[in-house]
């Protein structure tokens, strides 16, 4: 039996392996190190008998290490030995500088034990059979997967293979698993019936800023250090890019970084960063900034729900009505300016009326972002955003609205300034062009009834996508129509299996769904087969982060079981296809699938992400672009967790040189090279969420939270999480909570014409009103169910916008014993 | 309204049957097994027994400070002025903590306002009527919590031992 020792931890020998680990959760990618070592051994107290060179005899002072027990970990490798593993964060790395999250700080714990967090990872690929899950090896699950494949290939065509796949880095992504899984559907099954992870479509969440020339991560972590003011719409960067908020905006805030300002921009007035932030709801970085900052240098534009349109169109109006606008770069370098401010045109008075914000605030936050500084000097501004634009009201025109302003105040291309998107996962998208020309609403397919087969790949719409009740009602109800089917084939072959299968899809409505993940996760509630992956640490994965800063997390340990990295999985189901056409007599279809003859990740990284633009290579999407093939698994071994910013320029002296900000040059991409404004009328709210409005009291605005990565398909077996979030929690005003005799613990209905969802309530007096603020896509409770189909002219869904009641159920003994209902916000 | 109590299974049951069931489950964690130097035959460290102060003489909702196990490593009692889990005392209402946030060591401050611990460095917070629990931050671990003695004859609190690793050592006792 395990102890449960909790006072004392196993320090790594000075002599234990050590290797570079990115942070696989969010998209700041955090630099960390592994340590390795025998678990017979163990480093010593003194500063040269221990890996971390921390003299351990004395009590260490404050920010000496960042060592705590979620950061190791007792793993055992394939032959059954143990190793000790500690991760903890590099002190070197120019992304966090030693600093940790309370994410990315659970690393260790989250690497596979037989008795951890992740003892519930998928060891062997599984088929449902006789009502329970049951182990099966990888020939027999690839076969019956090509199998059912290929018959519907043959017979009904690509159209009737959908997918739900990642297209990010980090965990469960990467540009080796983007790749892997991308030339499979698109070159190999040539299925256009695709949506990503997040999205109920193959699309892009920034496709008006792509659209107007200025890619969405356009600048680097530096310049948030650099700027004038800071103008944040629709982010919390302290619960959801921790690090890049405490590293680099806090010096800026707090002023530690005037001296580095004046040095880089001599003559220019420098101060403090201002801050403005644009968020309906009063976030724990709003009040983390009025601690930095000082409430004075602080505006929280707490506008209505959806009206972001508005205010920056009120903007652009004041700014061009003051004459702030940059107005020889506007007529040197773009285009669609005078259509746009005829367009986007708002009075100062409409603009108060639609946002909710007086005038005197729109002009006080119109003079600290773009009036010109004492010395003359265009301020340097600098424009983050995240999903309160991405899952806002209409994502295209929010982006049209806010990137047009960036452009009319010269807010990009200038160090200090940028207008990018925080992100969610990190990058590592390499894939072969979509083989489409349209965007698929892929879950209103599978509601009509459309589509055979479902493969699900490191996703989890059942918690995270939008009309996620309906979706997983019928998803569900036609996966058990092939549950039958298969249940009832009594003694059969797996290729009597297929034909089984085929026919519950084909004739009765049916959906064979194969889910591919760390987890089983709530698709192990309908689907017939899973196939177990691997995440960094038991692979070797490239990413990049929010400023294009490409690292390989090294390999250290086996994974469980039978488990693979995604883009060998891709690899054995091309090949077992390929197997299957070839002896059929179809050379021509078995060429398709040739090309996946990898052996190790490196090989599919060297195949797509190294191929990308090279002469006579077909095209590919590539975030390394057409030099990509400059980076190799063993520079980047050199590079470290510093690793190197896309595109790469060149190789020196053995050093990858890299990309600090885009557009410098005042080159967009675009065909002519000049940026392109966009009109972007406010229209209001869409109709289906203004019939929710109309209908119930609730804004439902959901979100994440700090302690919480996406899905917690980790968290939710760790004790520290899951014991202070038992199930999704429903932030509210303590007056709308009393209305309802709901208190802190107390569980409510969340219900309208959608569906209905379970959540703790949380009162916090920061909560305006009628609003709440619920966790998004947690295993208990999906915020997804209430939130409409609605979605912008590319189909993304408005996730922030919907409106439900609430009604109080019970209560739970449990959470109110267990769970601290204090504020979060730091005041 | 009627209160409607509702079990865990209820909410496995209509969160659509998650695989696993979840919460509540203590992860040992292994990597540990650094022995005590000083105590062999013991499973736990050789925690000294400390003298906090008097329990009906302690200030309402204010931060006692003392150190423990040793002189290196502050920390604070609290009369928090209700019972709480793990408090002893005549009312149950007193509870202490390492006062070195776990996440980066800085020094963490009670504040009676809100009861509860702040650490200025990178902005967590804990809550001390729940054992320390992180509310919201950036450490990994909740606030370590000085297990307290209460003798009612002499109306004395005494530390004898600590949950969880103060920050900054391999191990509790030096």
């Amino acid at each position: 039996m395990p102890s449960n020792i909790q006072d004392r931890i196993a320090l790594p020998p000075a002599d234990a392996q050590k290797t570079n680990m990115t942070c696989h959760f969010c998209i700041v990618g955090c630099g960390y190190h592994t340590y390795k070592w025998d678990s017979s051994r163990e480093g010593g107290r003194a500063p040269n008998q221990n890996a971390l060179g921390v003299d351990f005899r004395r009590q260490a002072p404050p920010f000496a290490v960042t060592m705590t027990r979620a950061m190791t970990n007792t793993i055992k490798d394939r032959s059954g030995k143990s190793w000790n593993i500690m991760i903890v964060p590099d002190k070197e790395c120019v992304v966090n500088s030693g600093l940790s999250s309370t994410r990315g700080g659970r690393m260790a714990s989250y690497m596979y034990s037989e008795d951890g967090v992740g003892r519930n990872r998928l060891k062997n690929p599984q088929v449902f059979r006789g009502g329970q899950w049951l182990d099966t090896n990888w020939d027999d699950a690839l076969a019956l997967y090509a199998g059912v494949t290929k018959k519907i290939l043959d017979t009904d065509g690509p159209n009737g293979l959908l997918y739900d796949c990642f297209d990010h880095g980090g965990a469960g992504g990467g540009f080796e698993n983007t790749w892997g899984t991308g030339k499979l559907m698109f070159s190999a099954l040539k299925t256009p019936m695709v949506r990503i992870h997040n999205r109920p479509a193959y699309n892009s969440e920034c496709h008006a800023t792509r659209d107007m020339g200025v890619g969405e991560l356009n600048n680097s972590y530096e310049d948030a250090q650099l700027s004038d003011t800071i103008l944040c719409t629709g982010a919390n960067p302290y619960e959801t890019q921790t690090n890049y908020f405490l590293n680099h905006w806090v010096p800026n805030l707090s002023g530690s970084t005037v001296d580095k300002k004046k040095k880089w921009f001599p003559g220019e007035t420098a101060a403090a960063a201002k801050v403005i932030i644009v968020d309906p709801r009063r976030t724990a970085t709003v009040a983390i900034c009025e601690q930095v900052a000082g409430k004075e240098n602080v505006l929280h534009l707490d506008i209505e729900p959806g009206s972001d349109t508005a205010l920056f169109n009120t903007l652009f109006t004041y700014v061009v009505d003051q004459g702030w606008q940059a107005k020889d770069f506007i007529a040197q370098y773009t285009r669609g300016y005078d259509d746009a401010v005829k367009t986007n045109r708002m009075s100062l008075e409409d603009g108060a009326k639609a946002t909710g914000i007086s005038v005197d605030k729109l002009k006080k936050a119109a003079e600290w972002a773009y009036k010109l500084k004492a010395s003359g000097h265009r301020p340097r501004t600098f424009h983050p955003y995240e999903k309160g634009i991405i899952w806002g009201n209409d994502n295209y025109v929010i982006q049209s609205a806010l990137v047009s302003l960036a452009l009319a105040t010269q807010n990009v291309g200038r160090r200090g300034t940028g207008v990018c998107r925080m992100g969610g996962h990190q990058e590592g998208y390499t894939r072969p062009p979509y083989p489409g020309d349209t965007k698929i609403y892929i879950d209103q397919e599978v509601i009509k009834g459309k589509g055979l087969m479902y493969t699900i790949w490191g996703t989890n719409p059942f918690q995270t996508t939008n009309n996620a009740e309906q979706h997983r009602e019928v998803l569900t109800r036609r996966a058990n129509i092939v549950r039958d089917a298969m249940a009832k084939a009594k003694g059969v072959s797996t290729a009597q299996m297929v034909d089984v299968i085929y026919d519950a899809c084909k004739n009765k409505g049916g959906m064979f769904v194969v889910a591919i993940n760390l987890y089983p996760t709530k698709l192990a509630d309908a689907a017939h087969v899973l196939m177990p992956a691997t995440q960094p640490g038991e692979m070797n994965l490239t990413s990049m982060s929010g400023e294009r800063r490409l690292r390989l997390s090294e390999r250290f340990m086996d994974p469980p079981g039978s488990a693979k990295p995604d883009c060998l999985i891709a690899a054995d189901i091309a090949n077992t296809l390929k197997a299957l056409y070839a002896k059929d007599g179809k050379a021509d279809i078995a060429k398709r699938f040739e090309g996946f003859d990898w052996k190790t990740e490196e090989d599919a990284f060297n195949d797509g992400f190294r191929r990308a633009g090279r002469p006579g290579v077909e095209p590919i999407d590539s975030q390394g672009g057409d030099t990509g093939y400059l980076a190799t698994y063993e520079l980047l071994r050199k590079a470290g967790n510093n690793g190197v910013q896309l595109p790469i320029k060149e190789v020196k002296d053995g050093k990858l040189i890299g990309t600090e900000m885009h557009y410098s040059d005042n080159k967009f991409d675009t065909k002519d090279g000049k940026a392109e404004f966009k009109p972007a009328p406010w229209n209001g709210l869409p109709a289906p969420v203004a019939a929710q409005k109309a209908k119930h009291k609730f804004w439902i605005n959901n979100g994440r939270a700090n302690e919480v990565w996406q899905t917690a398909y980790h968290n939710q077996f760790d004790p520290h999480v899951i014991g202070r979030y038992p199930m999704a929690f429903l932030e509210m005003n303590p007056a709308d909570s009393d209305s309802l005799g709901a208190k802190a613990g107390d569980i409510v209905e969340v219900f309208n014409d959608y569906g209905s969802t379970y959540a703790m309530v949380y009162p916090s007096s920061a909560i305006k009103r009628d609003q709440t603020f619920m966790l998004f896509g947690y295993p208990k409770a999906v915020a997804g169910d209430v939130t409409t189909e609605w979605t912008d002219r590319n189909i993304v869904p408005y996730y922030k916008g919907t409106w439900a009641s609430v009604r109080r159920v019970g209560t739970m003994d449990d959470y109110k014993a267990k769970v601290s209902f204090k504020e979060r916000r730091y005041v | 309204m009627e209160d409607v109590k509702l079990s865990r299974r209820f909410f496995l049951k209509s969160s659509g049957g998650a695989a696993a069931a979840v919460g509540g489950v203590v992860i040992p964690i292994q990597n540990a097994h650094a022995a005590p130097a000083a105590d062999v035959g013991s499973t736990t460290l050789p925690y000294p027994k400390k003298a906090v102060g008097k329990a009906r003489g302690m200030p309402m909702n204010q931060a006692v400070p003392f150190s423990y196990p040793d002189a290196s490593s502050p920390c604070v009692a609290i009369k928090i002025g209700n019972a709480v889990p793990g408090g002893v005392g005549p009312n149950g209402d007193i509870v202490a903590f390492s006062s070195l946030c776990t996440h980066m060591g800085c020094p963490v401050a009670y504040e009676g306002g809100t009861k509860t611990f702040k650490c200025g460095c990178h902005f967590s917070v804990f809550d001390p009527e729940m054992g320390g629990q992180m509310v919201c931050g950036q450490a990994t671990e909740d606030l370590p919590k000085i297990r307290l003695q209460y003798d009612a004859k002499t109306d004395s609190v005494t530390a004898v031992g600590v949950d969880g690793l103060i920050y900054g050592r391999q191990a509790n006792i030096l």
